[in-house]
Order: C-alpha cells, then structure tokens, then sequence
C-alpha cells in the first residue's frame, strides 16, 4: 500500500525547449542513449520567449512539482534576441514565485545547444533530483481545478 | 466534433522493445476526441504511410497523432502523408515517443506509462489545431559567399556556372585565403599557386560573380530567399576602377616597416601594398596604421607617382545593401596563438616556427624566395624537427581538443620536400599518433619515412631551449622508452588551426549556431553537412570543421548544388505558424511591435461598428505573415493578449501543460 502511495507521488516536472536549440539537445540525448527521469516531460515551443508566465503559473496550479525552460545560449538564438528576453521575464517570475513560497529551486533556466545532448541529460537528472528532496509542491495547487 | 487517428510505431524494437505499443494504442483509443488508435511496425515505410492515409478517409479524420519519433527526423513525411489523403497537414501532431522515451528509460512501465501521457498531450494539442496554409514568396536569385578562399571560390563558381548572380565577400584585399599562402599540397605535391590562381581568375572574370574584397558583412536581415545584406566596404585609399596594379606605389613607399602578413610577418611590406603578384583583384591598399600621409598628412608620393590617378587619400569606409536568396559561409580558418605554449621557446627563439610560416619560407615567392633558411641568421639549416599535435588534441585546455586533421599530412610533405631539396639535411618528427585517412594519403606517409628517410619519433615534447645557438629539443621516445634530446637549427611546430574570429560575430548576425571550438553546427551531423538550421544558409570549409583541400572543395560543391536547388524554384513556401492579433482586443499600444526581431508588425487605422450604426476608428496592429518568422515573442508581451501565435497558441500550450499534469 505504502509502495503505491509513493509511486503516486511521483513528482512532475514540465520542461520548455525551444525548436532549434534544446529541443534538438533533447533530440541528441535520446540517440545518444543518456537517460533522463521520466517525470521530465517537454513541450516544444518555437523559441524560449514564447513561454507566458502564465504557462509555468498553470504548471504549478495544475500539480507540477518543477518547470525548467530550456533555449539557445545567449547570443546564439535563432530569432536574435527571443532568448535575452526570456531572462528578464523569467527572472522576474521567479523572484515573484519565490516570494509567494514556490521555492526558487522550482524554476531554472537553462542554456542547451543543439550539440550538447550531454548537457540535456545532465540538467534534467539534477533538476529533477533538487525536486525529489524538495518534494511535492502544493502551494498553488488550486482545488477548484480538482477532477 | 472531433475525429482523431492515433498511430502508434514500434520503429522495429526502437520503441517497441521498451514501450508496451499495444498498450499505447489500446489507452489513447479511449481518450476523448479520438475514433481510431492503431499501431504499426514501422509507420515511416511506405506500407505504414498507406495504413495513415486509408485510416484517414475510411474514419473521416479530422486529425493525426503519430507516436514515433523525433518531429525533427519525420514531421514532414507525415505531414505530407496526410496531405496526400486529403487532410490539412498541419492537423498533424507528433508525439516523440522515441528520442524522449523508448531511448532513455529502461522499465518498460514507467516508459510505456510516459509514452501515453506524450500521446495524450499531442492529442490535447491537436483538438485546438486549426488547419493552416502557408503563404509564399518569391526567391531573389543571387548567391552571397562570404568569404574568398578556395571554399567560397569553388562555391561560387559553380552557383555562377550553374547561371545565378553570386557576390563574394572578402574581408582581405585579395581573394585566395589560406591556400595561397601555401607552397605545395598533398598528396600529390602540386604547387598550390599554380591550381589556385587561375580559379581566382576563373572568379574575376565570371560574368555572374561580383567580388567585394576588403569588406565585411555588416548586417543581415530577411529570410530564405529573401535575405537584405548590407556589406561594408573597408576604405582601401585605392580607386578600385582606376588602379591598375603596377606597382610603382609600392617601390615608392617611403614607410616600407609594415609587417607583411601574407608571409606570416616573417618580412616588411610597404605601407600602399598588394599582398601577393597574383592578388585578385589586383589593386593596391593603404595601411592607414603605417601611411604617412594619413597620419602626419605629409607625403603623398604615391599619389604623385600613380600614373592611373588611382589614390584617394579621402576615400571612407561604404555601405551597400544588396538582395540575396541564399548564403553560403566559408569563413576558413588560422593557426592558433601560441601564448599556452612557452615550452616549445616559440616567443623566444626565431628558429621556432610554425608550419605555415614555413611554408612561406619554402615557397618561390616568399621572404627567402623558396631557400630554406633559418629567420635568425639565414643559414641553411642542417637538422630540423617537427613537433606535431601543437595544440591539437589538447584536454587540458591550452590548446583544443580536437584533432586539427591536416597537420600530418602536411608535416609528412615538408619533411619530404626538404629530404628532396636539401639531401644532407637531418628531419626528425616527434608525433603522438599520424593519422593519415584518405585517397593515398597512408601512402604517401610511409614515402616519407621509407624513401626519403625522415626520422619519425612516437612520443611528445616536453621542452625546447637554446644551448650555445642550437634549440635543444627534449622529447620522449615511446618506442624505446627513452628520453631523447635532439639539438636542431630549426623547430617546427604543427600548429592546431580553430575557426577565423570572425565568424563569432557572423554567426550572431545569421543567427547560426556555433560549437563550443567556434565550428558553426550544420544542420544534421550526418544527413545534413552543409545546412545550417537556419534555412537558406549553407556551410562550406574548415568553419564547419578541420578538413583537408579535397574535402573543402567537396563540401563547396556540395553547398553549392543546395543553393542551386533553391534558387532553382520560382516561389518558396513560407511557414504558416505566424503571429496573428485579435482586432478585436488589440488596443494599438505598439509593445508587439518593439519587442519584434523583424519588423514584421505594423499598425493600421480601421474601423470597427461598435453597434447603433456607429463606428469607430481604432489602431490595430497587423502582422505581415511574409516577414514574421514566428518565434513568439510579441505573444508574450502583449498586456492584453490580442497576439496569439499559430501552431504555437496560448491555449494550445495550456491544453500541453493541463494533459501533462493530468495525475
């Protein structure tokens, strides 16, 4: 009984690629067999900046223990500058999170290039590792959206 | 409402052997929405694309998610596939079951659990998808090469022979690159001026080809077939149309200290120069640094000599702005500085040199006009030894951790050059591996060693100083497990060679990514060599990565034949997933349209009936789906969510995010 509750309690992370960089890192990671949690699930968007604050806001108010965005190296983004925007956004957000009590180590950001698959792999295992010692996120979790 | 297909593939055991495909299938037939969930061995082959199009009219689909593999590798065949059955190809999803599942984990549960929750969001997504159609464009049928060595000139001869428009931009006052700088080339020890030069004429005198040397790209906008490049044009204080390069400028020079860089500073040039006789275009520079005349305004000999009236000391940097459909990159490449490395005694000793100074040095045109001489007192020098892998192959972070690919070969062909020329001349090679792949290369290797005797030593340098004259080289023989200390008259270094610095700054303004070594990435590492993930850029020579001349006229080529294609076609598909506002709710504040890296939103003045039989007129902004490239950022911006973006909407994503935290 205890081993089901605990594997119900698994946590749940959302992680944002962008198309040209990270996604194509997550890409590389898979053929290169480098594993990853599979609480890590990706959506793919076309470039780190079109990731609303709202989107991670849902993330959490739907249950997601962790949400990373990963995009291009700064000054290597496939539209010029979407990635310098996604910083400042994204550092906004997150000192907002953390002082509505969603723990900073919630929220990363993270630059992967089409090249480094390693990388993918390696950022995905610790975050997902920081999450499971934080452990189950509640704090937004809204009860309204209960099914 | 909707009428969902769900195709499952097993990718033979890729996703099979580790994700439970019947189980998949069998959940996602019970998701809302979806009326058919099948899976199939392979999905790709012909047989699977069949099975997707008949399910396609027989359940009257409405849309498709097929869990396979990465979007990246097979998007664009399913897209097609459902073209073909009459569906809308973007009412196709993907879900990466393969890359992002099968690939990484082990446990067939938790992966096959991950897999339905991947396929239960590809499906929450596409229950939102609308059908789109891409717009098209018209293609400016003119190439720009940017850069002038054997890459960019083998390239653009043949987009020019193949009947389109090609600029070259050279940020030298010649076309020729590196391997004008080169005496002979292996393997067949022909001389590198006398195959190079008349494809630099070739270039000249190409009808189609139009050189811009001594300049720079400045900057870039636009997109595949429609790029706007504004190339910057150095101040050269020589009328191109009016000089005829004869050469009396350069004789008449008073101030003649300028280091001649063609010949890798190993001698003087004057301060109005061309860097070598057959430069093309063959049209004399100003180093302002060094002229006279420009620093002090006193001078102007060259002036009164020219009897073209060529100089014009007034002459300033311009601009031109020109079209172009495609781009090729062919930045080339340079030794690496040598700071990391004191041991080798480069800084301190003359007779330290690098290889491709001692090409310069070997070469009928050079400082030494091809008589091998020490650079400290011009002595022949009677023992040479080479130390390869200089920086190459390096983990320890002084140098690069690649392997530079040319430097054995070159090291077998001056050690066989000077065993040819000078009989009595002793030439040692300390290496750590020869490496020596390609058509006759091992070949002419052990030449070196069987016919002409070169002393090959396996094992690396440790130090090298000067002892009464001679540079002491001390190195370790592996072989005989021992240490040797050879004293030489001359030291050369196979220097490891990295990316030209400029490219840094090139690849920002094309927005094309670059390695951690500064190589730009190409598009597949395998299928895609010369493409960029940029569309409509295309790679060509060491900028891409090391290789040898063969191989960089190979991949020219083949860069070359992609321009072609693309030129080729009249009109090119645009992509549909562009910004769009919501008149509606847009209330013309203009933030999209600051925040937008294109310039592709406008505003206009509508009006809109606000009811009783009023109108009103109201700013709106509009986007030009022809410019905008889709990467979002105005979605995000806009304070009151009027701009959405296609493919990528808002509710779309926020359908992804709910599906995957559904617990």
């Amino acid at each position: 009984m205890q081993e089901i509750e605990k594997n119900q309690k698994k946590p749940l992370i959302v992680a944002f690629c962008c198309n040209w960089c990270s996604y194509a890192g997550a890409d590389l990671a898979g053929s290169s067999r480098l594993s990853y949690p599979a609480e890590v699930k990706i959506i793919k968007v076309p470039c780190s900046c079109r990731v609303n604050p709202i989107f991670i806001l849902k993330a959490f108010q739907r249950g997601a223990d962790g949400v990373i965005l990963c995009g291009c190296h700064p000054g290597d983004c496939h539209y010029s500058e979407g990635n310098y925007r996604t910083r400042r956004r994204m550092g906004l957000l997150f000192s907002m999170l953390n002082y509505f009590g969603i723990e900073k180590e919630r929220t990363r950001i993270e630059w992967v290039s089409a090249a480094e698959g390693a990388k993918f792999s390696a950022v995905m295992n610790d975050f997902a590792k920081t999450i499971n010692e934080l452990g189950e996120n509640r704090r937004l979790e809204d009860l309204r959206c209960k099914d | 409402m909707h009428r969902i297909g769900v195709f499952v593939c097993h990718c033979g055991s890729n996703i099979a052997a580790t994700v439970d495909v019947e189980r998949v299938s069998n959940a996602l037939a019970h998701e809302p929405g979806v009326v058919h969930s099948v899976n199939y061995q392979y999905m790709c082959s012909e047989n699977g694309q069949q099975l997707i199009k008949n399910a396609i009219k027989e359940h009257n689909l409405s849309g498709i998610v097929v869990c396979s593999c990465s979007p990246r590798m097979h998007e664009a065949t399913f897209r097609k596939t459902a073209e073909a059955a009459g569906l809308n190809p973007y009412m196709v999803e993907i879900a990466n079951i393969r890359e992002q599942c099968s690939w990484i984990h082990k446990d067939v549960e938790e992966a096959t659990e991950k897999a339905i929750v991947l396929a239960r969001t590809a499906v929450a997504k596409l229950t939102l998808n609308k059908p789109l159609v891409a717009g098209e464009t018209g293609v400016t049928k003119r190439a720009l090469v940017i850069g002038g060595g054997i890459a960019g000139i083998q390239a653009a001869l043949d987009i020019a022979d193949a009947g389109y428009e090609v600029d070259i931009v050279e940020k030298n006052p010649t076309i020729g690159g590196r391997m004008a700088q080169l005496d002979k080339t292996f393997p067949t020890l022909d001389c590198s001026a006398c195959i190079l030069t008349p494809k630099m004429v070739d270039c000249a005198q190409h009808e189609k080809i139009n050189i811009y040397s001594y300049s720079e790209v400045d900057k870039v906008k636009g997109f595949v077939g429609n790029f706007k490049v504004t190339i910057k044009k150095k101040a050269r204080y020589v009328d191109e149309t009016k000089c005829t390069g004869c050469g009396v400028c350069m004789t008449n020079c008073p101030s003649k200290k300028g280091l001649n860089s063609f010949n890798m500073d190993l001698n003087t040039r004057p301060a109005i120069y061309i860097p070598f006789a057959q430069a093309i275009p063959n049209v004399a520079v100003i180093d302002p640094e060094q002229c006279i005349k420009l620093k002090s305004g006193k001078c102007g000999l060259c002036s009164m000599k020219c009897g073209a009236n060529a100089i014009d000391y007034k002459q300033q940097d311009s601009f031109v702005e020109r079209e172009y459909g495609a781009i090729v990159v062919a930045t080339g490449f340079k030794p690496i500085s040598l700071e990391n490395f004191n041991e080798y005694g480069y800084a301190d000793n003359k007779d330290v040199i690098t290889s491709l100074e001692l090409e310069r040095l070997m070469n009928a045109a050079g400082p030494s006009k091809g008589t091998l001489v020490r650079p400290s007192d011009g002595e022949h020098p009677h023992v040479i030894t080479f130390i390869q892998c200089v920086g190459s192959r390096d983990v320890s972070g002084c140098g690069k951790p690649y392997c530079s690919k040319i430097c054995c070969m070159y090291t077998a062909k001056h050690a066989m050059l000077i065993r040819e020329k000078y009989p009595d001349t002793q030439v040692n090679v300390f290496y750590i591996d020869v490496r020596t792949p390609g058509k006759n290369y091992d070949e002419f290797y052990r030449r070196a060693v069987e016919q002409y005797g070169v002393n090959y030593i396996k094992g690396m340098v440790g130090k090298v100083y000067n002892e009464n004259g001679k540079l002491m080289v001390q190195g370790s023989n592996l072989i005989d497990n021992e240490q040797v200390t050879i004293a030489s008259d001359l030291v050369v270094l196979a220097t490891a060679i990295e990316p030209d610095p400029s490219v840094k700054d090139l690849a920002t303004k094309l927005t094309i990514s670059i390695d951690t070594n500064n190589f730009l990435t190409e598009a597949h590492a395998k299928l895609k060599p010369v493409e960029c993930a940029t569309a409509g850029v295309y790679l060509a020579g060491v900028c891409q990565g090391p290789k040898d001349i063969p191989e960089t006229v190979a991949q020219a080529s083949a860069a070359a034949s992609k321009v072609i294609g693309l030129l080729a076609k009249d009109k090119l598909k645009g992509n549909p997933c562009v910004a769009h506002a919501n008149e509606m709710t847009c209330t013309g504040c203009s933030q999209c349209a600051e925040v937008c890296p294109y310039g592709a939103i406008t505003y206009e003045n509508k009006e809109f009936r606000i009811g009783g039989g009023k109108t009103e007129k109201r700013r709106v902004a509009s986007v030009n789906p022809a410019v905008c490239q889709g990467c979002g950022a105005c979605t995000v911006t806009c304070p009151s969510g009027a701009m959405d973006l296609h493919g990528f909407s808002s509710a779309q994503i926020l359908k992804e995010v709910e599906a995957i935290c559904k617990r």
